[in-house]
């Protein structure tokens, strides 16, 4: 996922149950792959992905034997009948307009007819996040490419999002059996002009402080993937160093790339030296100018100001010159902001554009957010402004957060989009060729899917001042209203003297006892 | 007359020790952490601002291209925005009519940060090459923070051009708001909610001392803490630091300390009211953005500091804003300084004005008698007095005649506000003066046709007790002062304040009958136009650059246009609140003095 947010959680529960055959005798693998990809800013991305997939019918079949599925989500899919699951966690914010498209995606191809959908957006991801995420690994961080991953290091870059993806895959074209798939994905993104003192040029173990010594002995498949897109014209432009046995090409967000394979299963790749570093450098560096925009970006803000009024604006950037193009745009939005919809304004050079879907549903107070999702066509070298206002609610004193001060987190609208490819792809075979490739889902060859998430949002809502003053404020006003109300019942009731009827404490208990006595009263 | 001078002393005693409290640090997460300081690029600074010189001079106009190409090679993302804006009528001063500009602005990225917070460090670029040591300073601070891994926070480092109108331009589109009709492009780059922002304006690349201004448009001050920040700051780093350009009184025990103090406390309270933003920090205000302006001055003294100290103090200081984990909220909002350690606080200031007020209450109070006693005069011999007294017919009619006077007094108002800048092509026709010149003219022009108004009226209003007329138009007057005062005293103190002590008097005396020159001479001294005068030549006076009157003139005919022009460039609320609220009322004491 290339969330836009600290930490975003996706759960697709499927209740509904397909037909399932005979279980075959369990089988289950591990793939392993590193994916390094200069950004189109200098900085560098690498993309861990570790695959398990298990061909057991888990929750069909008791299993109690797990050998490289971890046992703890094992136990989950199997107890609360799980169809799919996606957790990720993210620190960073993925720079669309800078670093291009993002990698990883949320799974583009589920047919689901639940599903639930939850994002904390004030949440921070840090070392005791990531332990356990490693510990669901077959070698844990004892050999192949896990080693790379210390939490030093990991934590000391621009962007870092780990996710845990566990889906049911067809074993056949008919779908008459599954295999469950556990893909662990981690991203970082390295800045360059940190760690590397203005330079572009990286290595392994400049970024990770460490080295790649064997391979997991649990794994069929470990590789290093190094795009190397520049370097096929005459070796100009960058040096890869230990050089490249075999490359692979593929188009991959709608360009062409090439990418340098190392083989940590090869074992004459770390024989030769007993660990392998991987090394990049620059011949000619590339200019310091303005990276090239990508086709799609967006942005959003809170425009106004004051406490009492707002605007969500939502920019949608299409920068192909000349195709258009529909996006899909989800947005929720919490109930204290209260949006007028009547103002919903979206506007494209200047001219109303009216979206071919919209599904709204309102708000619930303090039960549920605002769900706005409309199917928008953004026209060729546009941009494509989305409005709406709101109005700030004031909440209970007891609804405020601890540091109402901060400000309230308002979740990232979620942009899904088809972008026409400048390259034609092929269709692939997911099974056989990199994993990375799954990332980048094609739904035919002139266009490439790609899920964006804009920033998340602080809006101000009017906050009473929690301090002594406030305090004094509404006791002072509880005793001027306790006072005020007797006051005013003093001046404005009029007094009659009247005869009193019962007179009073003393003769009233006379009257008891002569009650008492039977003697008639006073 | 007690009430008042009780005001006045309250106020004057305001800057002694008892009612003055020491400054300190409310805020949590700024006050207990220490940060070290490691910027050390001062001779990268000057390279910068040597360059960035050059290029100006070359290119006569702010050097886009070269500030982008900068601020890129230190690591920013880096923007530019267009801007354009028509002044209502030529500026003068600054000599400008159709302005545009780019303002070019880099955002450091926090890292593992999702852009939803910022703070900005903006340097204004007037039409003059003054200010290129602080662009100098900026960059060689972006190259310093870009290095850094702590951040939180994203930090927007911002050059403007034409100072604050690029300022006002780039804040109108950071918000997406248009106040002021401004026309300038959409921003590409935003990063979240801006918390604090610090204004910068070097003149050289020695500075004697640091002078912080505070007072932002329409009065509107910055949280204090972010005042206490930077005095930690000057004493942790030993700089020489002022405020209105005054040294700080060291000794308190003494009278000479407070008597600086009150000096210092003067000019403070004149700038605020004035209603201007003194730099260009005072329009982040009303985006409830805390924003201050530090501005290098070097004088003859001996002792002189560097870039590094300054960029030192500015690490300082955005490191611990970097460490805020809310908006700054937890000082005050309203306060006077005495001096950079000691602030009064709202509620010890404003007895001060609640004495002045109340001999407006009191006035009105009183009159409100003698009406009533002469009703009840007239009344007596004819009917029986009841317990519940229906409202005299006598007194309808009074009131009606009221009606004439203050719609007229308010139609003047009007034109005061509307006229001068519509009808400066029609002046301009007819005579032989320039727009701006023919906007103040006019202004004067209108602001004296209406002291010929009683004449005018008079022969519109017609009341059988001539007494009784004059006593309803006066307590209507006085009631309509008191509630404008009230109002300008709790948005902005010092404007409050200033008015109250110049109108209040007059406006308590005025009344047809005993020494009536006397009266209008007082009423004429007090009018709005002519407190300006007067805290102009009392401003410079405090400012040991005293006026004589033809300079003070010259002086004040500028600040009108002035005041003019900022009403409508940034929205200044001065000019509308003198012409429309507080002129016409004086106009009805004005009236009230010649009732016949």
């Amino acid at each position: 996922m290339a969330a836009a947010m600290p930490l975003a959680l996706l759960v697709l529960l499927l209740l509904g149950r397909r037909g399932w055959c005979l279980a075959e005798p369990p089988r289950d693998s591990l793939r392993e792959e590193l994916v390094i990809t200069p950004l189109p800013s200098g900085d560098v991305a690498a993309t861990f992905q570790f695959r398990t997939r298990w061909d057991s019918e888990l929750q069909r079949e008791g299993v109690s034997h797990y050998r490289l599925f971890p046992k703890a989500l094992g136990q989950l899919i199997s107890k609360y009948s799980l169809r799919e699951l996606h957790l990720s966690f993210t620190q960073g914010f993925w720079r669309t307009r800078y670093w291009g498209p993002p990698f990883l995606q949320a799974p583009s191809d589920t047919d689901h007819y639940f599903l639930r959908y939850a994002v904390l957006p004030r949440e921070v991801v840090c070392t005791e996040n990531l332990t356990p995420w490693k510990k669901l690994l077959p070698c844990s961080s004892k050999a192949g490419l896990s080693v790379l991953l210390k939490a030093d290091r990991l934590f000391h870059t621009s962007y870092h999002s780990q996710a845990v993806h566990i889906r049911p895959v067809c074993r056949n074209a008919r779908c008459t059996s599954i295999s469950w798939e556990l893909r662990q994905t981690l991203s970082v993104v390295f800045d360059a002009f940190i760690t590397g003192q203005g330079k572009k040029d990286w290595s392994l173990f400049r970024m990770f402080s460490r080295t790649l010594t064997e391979p997991c002995p649990l794994a069929s498949e470990s590789r290093v993937y190094v795009d190397i897109t520049n370097y096929n014209q005459d070796n100009e432009t960058l040096e890869v160093n230990p050089p490249p046995t075999t490359t692979y090409q593929d188009v991959i967000l709608g360009t062409r790339k090439i990418y340098a394979i190392y083989d940590l299963l090869d074992t004459a790749m770390i024989n030769n030296s007993r660990n392998l570093n991987i090394q990049l450098k620059w011949k000619r560096p590339p200019e310091n100018e303005a990276p090239p925009v990508p086709f799609l970006h967006a942005q959003r803000y809170v425009s106004g100001y004051g406490l009492q009024k707002g605007e969500l604006s939502t920019l949608l950037y299409n920068t192909h010159p000349y195709r258009a193009f529909p996006v899909l745009l989800l947005d929720t939005v919490p109930w204290y902001l209260r949006l007028y919809v009547h103002t919903l304004t979206i506007t494209s050079k200047g001219k109303e554009n009216k979206p071919s879907y919209i599904h709204y549903q309102p708000a619930q107070d303090r039960l549920q957010p605002h769900l706005l999702e409309m199917l928008i066509q953004l026209p060729a070298n546009s941009v494509t402004k989305v409005s709406i206002q709101f109005e700030r609610a004031l909440l209970k004193w007891t609804e405020y957060t601890p540091d109402p001060n901060h400000g309230f987190y308002v979740s990232p609208s979620v942009l899904s989009a088809l972008v026409p490819s400048v390259v034609a792809a092929k269709p692939v075979d997911w099974e056989e060729s990199p994993l990375f490739n799954s990332l980048f889902p094609v739904s035919d060859g002139s266009n490439y899917f790609v899920r964006l998430y804009t920033e998340p949002l602080l809006v101000n809502l009017p906050t009473p001042d929690f301090s002594m003053p406030y305090n004094v404020i509404c006791l002072t006003c509880t005793v001027v209203a306790v006072c005020y109300g007797s006051f005013y019942n003093l001046l404005t009731r009029t007094f009659h003297i009247e005869e009193p009827r019962t007179g009073g404490l003393a003769k009233r208990l006379a009257n008891l006892i002569r009650r008492a006595r039977g003697v008639p009263p006073l | 007359v007690l009430s008042y001078v009780a005001g006045i002393a309250w106020f004057l005693a305001l800057v002694f020790p008892p009612l003055t409290q020491r400054t300190y640090m409310s805020e949590n997460a700024m006050g207990s952490t220490m940060v070290e300081e490691q910027f050390a690029g001062g001779d990268r600074a000057r390279a910068f601002a040597r360059d960035f010189a050059a290029h100006r001079k070359k290119s006569g106009a702010l050097p886009v291209a070269w500030l982008e190409r900068t601020m890129r090679s230190v690591g920013l993302e880096v923007y530019t925005q267009s801007f354009s804006r028509k002044l209502p009528f030529p500026d003068e001063t600054h000599e400008r009519y159709m302005v545009s500009g780019t303002n070019v602005y880099g955002i450091l990225r926090a890292p593992r940060a999702a852009s939803t917070e910022s703070l900005v460090l903006t340097v204004p670029c007037g039409s003059d090459s003054t200010n290129s040591q602080a662009v100098g300073l900026l960059l060689a601070l972006a190259a310093h923070f870009r290095g850094q891994i702590y951040w939180a926070k994203d930090i927007i480092f911002l050059v403007t051009e034409h100072d604050l109108l690029g300022t006002e331009a780039w804040l109108e589109a950071y918000h997406d708001v248009n106040v002021t009709g401004m026309q300038s492009s959409p921003l590409q780059g935003r990063a979240g909610a801006i918390q604090a922002a610090l204004a910068l304006e070097l003149s050289s690349d020695v500075v004697t001392s640091l002078d912080v201004a505070v007072e932002g448009l329409n009065g509107q001050l910055p949280n204090l803490d972010l005042l206490n920040l930077f005095q930690t700051f000057c004493q942790k780093g030993g700089l020489l630091c002022t405020l209105q350009g005054k040294l700080q009184p060291q000794d308190w025990t003494s009278l000479d300390g407070p008597l600086q103090g009150l000096q210092t406390l003067l000019l403070m309270v004149l700038r605020q009211a004035s209603g201007r933003p003194h730099g260009s920090h005072g329009l982040f205000l009303r985006y409830r953005v805390e924003a201050l302006t530090l501005r290098g001055i070097n004088s003859f003294r001996q002792y002189k500091y560097d870039l590094v100290a300054v960029g030192k103090a500015l690490e300082g200081m955005f490191r611990k804003l970097n460490h805020l984990l809310e908006r700054l909220h937890q000082s005050f909002f309203l306060y006077l300084l005495p001096a950079l350690s000691r602030f009064v606080s709202i509620g010890l200031y404003m007895p001060a004005a609640g004495f002045l007020l109340l001999v407006l209450g009191l006035k009105a109070l009183e009159l409100w008698m003698q009406l009533h006693e002469a009703e009840v005069g007239v009344e007596e011999p004819g009917g029986a007095p009841g317990p519940s007294v229906p409202l005299p017919p006598s007194q309808g009619v009074g009131l009606a005649s009221l009606v004439a006077p203050l719609l007229i007094s308010q139609a003047m108002g009007l034109a005061l506000y509307v006229l001068p800048v519509l009808g400066q092509h029609v002046a301009t026709q007819h005579f032989p003066v320039a727009e701006a010149e023919a906007v103040v003219l006019t202004l004067l022009a209108i602001y004296a046709a209406g002291l010929a108004l009683p004449h005018n009226t008079h022969r519109v209003v017609s009341t059988q007790a001539p007494d009784r007329g004059w006593m309803a138009l006066k307590l209507v007057a006085l009631i309509y002062l008191a509630l404008q005062l009230g109002c300008i005293v709790l948005t902005n103190f010092s404007l409050g304040f200033l008015l109250a002590t110049t109108m209040v008097p007059a406006a308590a005396l005025a009344k047809p009958h005993g020494p009536r020159t006397l009266y209008a001479a007082l009423l004429v001294l007090t009018s709005p136009a002519a407190t300006l005068l007067g805290s102009l030549l009392l401003w410079r006076e405090l400012q040991e650059a005293p006026l004589s009157l033809a300079e003070g003139w010259q002086l004040f005919l500028a600040a009108l246009a002035q005041g003019v022009l900022e009403h409508h460039t940034y929205g200044a609320l001065l000019f509308p609140l003198l012409s429309l609220g507080l002129y016409p009322c004086w106009l009805l004491f004005w009236n009230v003095l010649f009732w016949k």
